[in-house]
């Protein structure tokens, strides 16, 4: 592991919103943190709790879903539901160990690139700030680093 | 093989409760049907076999190995090795085998906290020299050895290959009664068993299916606990606010616990195709939590979901109580989470 | 017990394609890196860089690869789809493939415009072009879904918006049922005496529209009746309309009039008359309703309500009356419906300290505009309630219930306008009457509009700029007894001012239908915050909804004014003659569907669609998704405890197999459960 760390932050962006406030954040050429994936779903209630604990599982620093301003989705409410089940997974991350600035949820409409672009550097510092994650290797000793993994008593 | 030729069972537990071994006797007089058509290879809880009469055993010598309990430590892994090698069909037979059970829940908790709440911290220990159990003691006759207690809590088929899986904390009798008579219809009839790799013993969709109460749209509210409130008999439990793990469940053990007013706690494991029960049953209670709506301010709706959220004391260990070792992140990090 | 043989998606081909966009991308990313990184996924039979995918050439690049190299799945790692999915997908089918078997990956965007280190932004181009490869392979033809346009037409409402919509399909050709909740069409337009700027009388340009509404045979009016459900989706609706009992055997009728003057039961008008005026038991709202046929009032009428009288059965000439007649369902097609259904005028009495319906002399906007008419209670002339003395002064007050935090934030758009013919009408009707305007902003945006504000400030009104923050009768000074003091802070000369008045008239604001919500419900769209129809977009798309098929059309929409309302009625129009022309419409197929057979019944997803899309069968126990009215956003597949809800082209493997491999490079879990033989 070098020195300086690099969150990898994977995203889940809304079709009709968050992604396009990413597209435009590029278009403006607002440049911003290199450290979020991007994953396209229609609406962010497509956002399933497996999704997040797969990203985490699978070597993600952090988790972040964007979807539209209440009030603004292109489905009603689809963002309503994704907010209902992202305030019962935090409360369920929180017993797992995995803090709160991990997982976030932010509201973006289409015309917000810097808001999102904002929000990318934010996350990015708090999560180097906190370390790397790595489920796999710090938690569940995949490869054979049960080293990293065992306090012993 | 014995000099009859039997076809021969094994059964043997793990980290578990024995509560699947009573339920297998739970099957009655088909017990002896059971013992006609089976020689006993070893059965801990019921013949006083040794493991080296097993090690003896030539490869695949057991015709069906019903294995149960979560695997905690270095025995029960070796057990499971040792038993994967002597058995033609190794069966991770109830919940504890299958997905971890509540010897995984100690999952949401670490090694060290463990011992020392153990060993150290609690009312009923006196131990201020803080003796721990060791892997190794040197006595004057030689070296005694405790079997390694493992960080993390496995389901069976993380450490070995298995064959099938029957789910239940226990298995339902009639169900087991079931998976038996279709072995014994493979072992002397020659019927097909099923696919490598099943679930049997159990249905396939989500305990609704089985469950007589009434089910109407889901309008939430808020939770409640299971004291809190007196359910209506004839009423879906969730609609009223208990939460029933039913939906995310999978079905066979014929509903037995909303029968009788207490909200299904999860232990057949996951519906078919589903892989993290825990997170499946998060998102569906959350999504009709019927609390917030678009035209609110974005504080304001914030504060009513956490509110009602709020109303649910235990999410990790009330979603996970059973599957907890075959759920995606499968224990808390280290140092943090409830212990 | 590993299974030896490929799976099926191991064994697609990925072709996979780097666009440089120029020095877009290849300016920051290393193209060529990430081409030959990519084709090392054993997946990818061909992986290239080029300068530009979306020209003819770059297209050309992947129809000619899928033939020659017999391709079975393309990924183009570019800019954002919004730009060239459709471009992309259109080459992939030309080249003998479903279009939906690609995927993008925006590196563009995402990217090289986002960052201006290289190094992370190739790093970053791998992980998505990853992704996508993982993706691709899973994902599965798709066709979109034809569905046939019926040509008939429903429209709600039957106000200007209503009757334009309809006038212009019906003489296009077109038939349409246009339903109206009261016993005659014509909507708030008849209620206004005259209309601004022009000072036309609105119901001398109403009336004729009416009347050919009402002569033209392509139109079925279904007056006195109400929408009861609405089944199906975009060019299959199932409507069902119940037509209710007027009483009145409409072959028979011929509108003499005769039954309502004779009628002995007088009623206080509170709908068409704003209460301020009477009807009868048996009535028409105005001598030019259409149809022309009277509505019964069984609550008012003196023989339903104690078995005594029936006068107007025995002076109907033609026997017309007929008091057992009962609603009538009726049901029929439509291929689209047109929302018209108009807006509720803010009740003032919200503000109490305005001292509506508490203070005689305070009128709204409604019961002063049918004060005022010609054809209302005082035949047009401006006296207090006490029916007889003139006012000689009158303020009128703008913005009641609007640009108000404790009200509604929004301007209503149209009392500016309203209030300044007001101030006109008195002028005219009392000469020597004071007027005095308290306004906040004076918004006369419309053709003609500042040339009206301009004429009456000639016309000697007075002007205040304020909000008024009180009505009282509480006198306190000389020459306020008996009057009603409006008090205002007088902001352009910086004084508390109070006005003593005679009468005070409230502008109140244009709210939505107070049942706006339950009708959006009924017709599976939605509201916006204020509560009025939500339109696709607010610039690009005013008159569509979110639900294919529905269209709606003037205040429902929000506040606006006549021109506006005609505009969209016709605009609305336009849109479904559209459809209708094209006789057959394709319907993208990302769509959710459940898998019936394993389906527990546990209707977690029943009330999860805003679209209503998911049905329960009570004889099988499953919920299902209507295909049509589905719009794809994926609620309900993340929702399903089960597992069962498939969302197409964003399943549950489609989305997990990205994200996996957008994490290629931080992925530490070699060891997965079907390796562990």
């Amino acid at each position: 592991m070098s020195d300086h760390f690099e969150p990898v932050i994977v995203g889940f962006l809304c079709n009709w919103c968050s992604y396009r406030a990413a597209d435009l954040a590029g278009t403006a050429r607002i440049k911003y943190a290199p450290n979020l994936r991007p994953i396209r779903v229609m609406c962010s209630g497509r956002v399933d709790p497996q999704f997040v604990l797969q990203a985490l599982r699978s070597g993600a620093d952090g988790v972040l879903i964007a979807g539209c301003h209440p009030g603004e989705c292109h489905y009603v409410n689809g963002n309503i539901k994704a907010l209902r089940r992202f305030t019962l997974l935090r409360k369920t991350l929180e017993q797992w160990g995995i803090e709160q600035e991990r997982v976030q949820l932010l509201w973006a409409s289409a015309s917000e690139g810097t808001v999102l672009a904002a929000a990318v550097n934010r996350m990015t510092e708090e999560l180097r700030a906190l370390g790397p994650l790595r489920w796999g290797e710090k938690v569940l000793g995949d490869n054979g680093a049960a080293h990293l993994v065992v306090e012993e008593v | 093989m014995t000099e009859n030729g039997k076809p021969k069972l094994a059964m043997y537990w793990a980290s578990s409760c024995g509560g699947c071994e009573i339920s297998v006797l739970n099957i009655h007089e088909n017990i002896l049907t059971v013992d006609e058509v089976f020689d006993i290879a070893f059965f801990p809880c019921i013949a006083d076999f040794k493991i080296k009469d097993v090690e003896a055993y030539p490869d695949g010598y057991i015709d069906i190995c019903l294995f149960n309990g979560a695997i905690r430590n270095s025995e029960n892994e070796e057990m499971a090795q040792l038993l994967r090698q002597k058995s033609k069909v190794l069966v991770a037979f109830g919940s504890c085998a299958y997905e971890g059970c509540i010897p995984a829940l100690s999952n949401l908790t670490t090694k060290k906290a463990t011992f020392e709440k153990v060993y150290f911290n609690n009312p009923t220990i006196d131990n201020p020299d803080r003796i721990l159990p060791q892997h190794s003691t040197e006595v004057a006759e030689g070296e005694l050895t405790l079997p390694h207690f493992y960080h993390t809590v496995k389901s069976l088929d993380q450490v070995v290959e298995v064959d099938y899986f029957i789910p239940g904390c226990p298995p339902e009798p009639p169900q087991i009664w079931a998976v038996l008579q279709v072995v014994i219809g493979a072992l002397t009839a020659g019927q097909p068993l099923p696919p490598a790799g099943s679930i049997i013993g159990a249905g396939t969709m989500a305990l609704c299916d089985e469950c007589t109460r009434e089910k109407k749209e889901k309008t939430i509210k808020r939770f409640f606990r299971p004291y809190e409130i007196q359910p209506n008999p004839d009423q879906c439990l969730l609609e009223q606010g208990i939460i029933c793990m039913g939906i995310a469940t999978r079905s066979g053990c014929g509903a037995l616990c909303p029968s009788v007013g207490i909200g299904c706690r999860g232990c057949y494991g996951p519906p078919d195709g589903v892989e993290d029960q825990g997170a499946k049953m998060l998102s569906a209670i959350a999504s009709v939590l019927d609390v917030g709506h678009e035209s609110m301010d974005e504080d304001v709706l914030e504060e009513l979901i956490q509110e009602a959220v709020d109303t649910i004391a235990d999410p990790a260990g009330t979603f996970y109580r059973f599957s907890m070792a075959h759920s995606i992140l499968k224990r808390v990090k280290n140092g943090k989470g409830a212990a | 017990m590993t299974d030896q043989k490929k799976s099926p998606a191991e064994q697609e081909k990925v072709g996979v394609y780097i666009c440089h966009c120029g020095s877009n991308i290849a300016g920051t990313i290393n193209v060529e890196e990430v081409a030959q990184w990519a084709e090392k996924n054993p997946n990818v039979v061909v992986a290239r860089n080029y300068e530009f995918m979306c020209s003819s050439t770059g297209q050309e690049l992947i129809e000619n690869d899928i033939k020659e190299k017999g391709l079975t799945r393309i990924v183009v790692a570019s800019c954002s789809p919004h730009m060239h999915e459709k471009t992309f997908r259109e080459a992939t089918e030309r080249g003998g493939l479903n279009p939906f078997l690609f995927e993008m990956a925006n590196i563009r965007e995402h990217g090289s415009w986002a960052t201006n280190d290289k190094e992370a932004a190739t790093s970053k181009a791998k992980a998505l072009v990853n992704g996508a490869v993982e993706r691709v392979v899973h994902h599965a033809p798709l066709e979109k879904i034809p569905v046939d346009i019926n040509p008939n037409t429903l429209i709600v409402g039957g106000g200007i918006a209503g009757i334009t919509a309809a006038l212009e399909l019906a003489e296009g050709g077109h038939h349409v049922y246009l339903v109206e909740r009261e016993g005659t069409i014509g909507g708030r337009m008849a209620q206004i005496d005259k209309t601004f700027p022009t000072l036309d009388c609105s119901a001398c340009i109403l009336t004729p529209k009416m009347v050919d509404v009402g002569q033209n045979d392509n139109i079925t009016l279904l007056t006195y009746s109400e929408v009861e459900s609405v089944e199906g989706y975009i060019g299959n609706f199932n409507i069902t309309v119940r037509k209710k009992a007027r009483c009145v055997t409409e072959e028979l009728c011929t509108s003499c009039g005769i039954c309502e003057e004779k009628c002995p039961q007088k009623v206080i008008d509170e709908n068409y008359g704003a209460g301020i005026s009477y009807r009868k038991a048996i009535y028409r709202s105005f001598p030019q309703a259409v149809p022309g046929y009277p509505v019964l009032d069984k609550e008012n009428c003196t023989y339903f309500q104690t078995g005594k009288c029936k006068v107007c059965e025995q002076v109907c000439p033609t026997e017309a009356i007929d008091y057992e007649q009962e609603d009538k369902v009726i049901t029929f097609d439509v291929g689209n419906i047109i929302l018209a259904t108009g807006y509720d005028l803010f009740d003032a009495r919200q503000i109490p300290q305005y001292g509506y319906g508490r203070l005689a002399n305070v009128f709204s906007s409604l019961e002063f505009e049918r004060m005022v008419n010609a054809s209302g209670p005082t035949a047009g002339h401006i006296v207090l309630r006490d029916g007889v003395t003139e006012p000689e002064s009158i303020a009128i007050v703008h913005c009641v219930g609007s640009r108000d935090q404790n009200h509604n934030e929004y301007c209503s758009k149209v009392c500016c306008m309203y209030s300044l013919k007001f101030a006109h009408l008195v002028h005219e009707h009392l000469p020597d009457a004071e007027v005095y305007n308290f306004y906040i902003d004076m918004r006369t945006p419309g053709k003609g509009y500042e040339e009206f504000y301009h004429r009456l400030l000639n016309e000697g009104t007075h002007f205040i700029r304020g909000r008024v923050a009180e009505i009282t009768d509480a006198d306190r000074h000389p020459g306020e007894e008996g009057k009603l003091i409006v008090q205002a802070e007088n902001t352009l000369l910086g004084i508390q001012q109070r006005t003593p008045v005679d009468m005070v008239i409230l502008s109140a604001g244009i709210e939505a239908r107070h049942d706006a919500e339950d009708v959006s419900k009924l017709f599976k769209m939605g509201c916006d915050h204020d509560g009025f129809f939500n339109e696709r977009h607010p610039k690009l798309a005013p008159v569509s909804t979110m639900t294919d098929g529905v269209f709606i059309a003037g205040a429902c929409q929000g506040p606006k004014d006549i021109p506006d309302t005609v505009a969209q009625g016709g605009a609305a129009a336009s849109q479904v003659a559209k459809l209708i022309s094209q006789g057959t419409v394709l319907m993208e197929p990302v769509r959710a569907s459940i898998r019936e057979e394993e389906c527990s019944g546990c209707r977690i997803c029943n009330t999860l669609c805003p679209y209503n899309a998911i049905e329960f069968d009570e004889e099988k126990f499953v919920s299902r998704v209507i295909t049509a009215l589905c719009q794809g956003c994926g609620t309900c597949v993340a929702a399903c405890p089960s597992g069962v809800i498939d969302g197409a082209h964003f399943t549950y493997t489609q989305v997990m197999a990205e994200l996996k491999g957008v994490l290629w490079d931080v992925q530490s879990d070699v060891l997965t459960k079907q390796e562990v033989a």
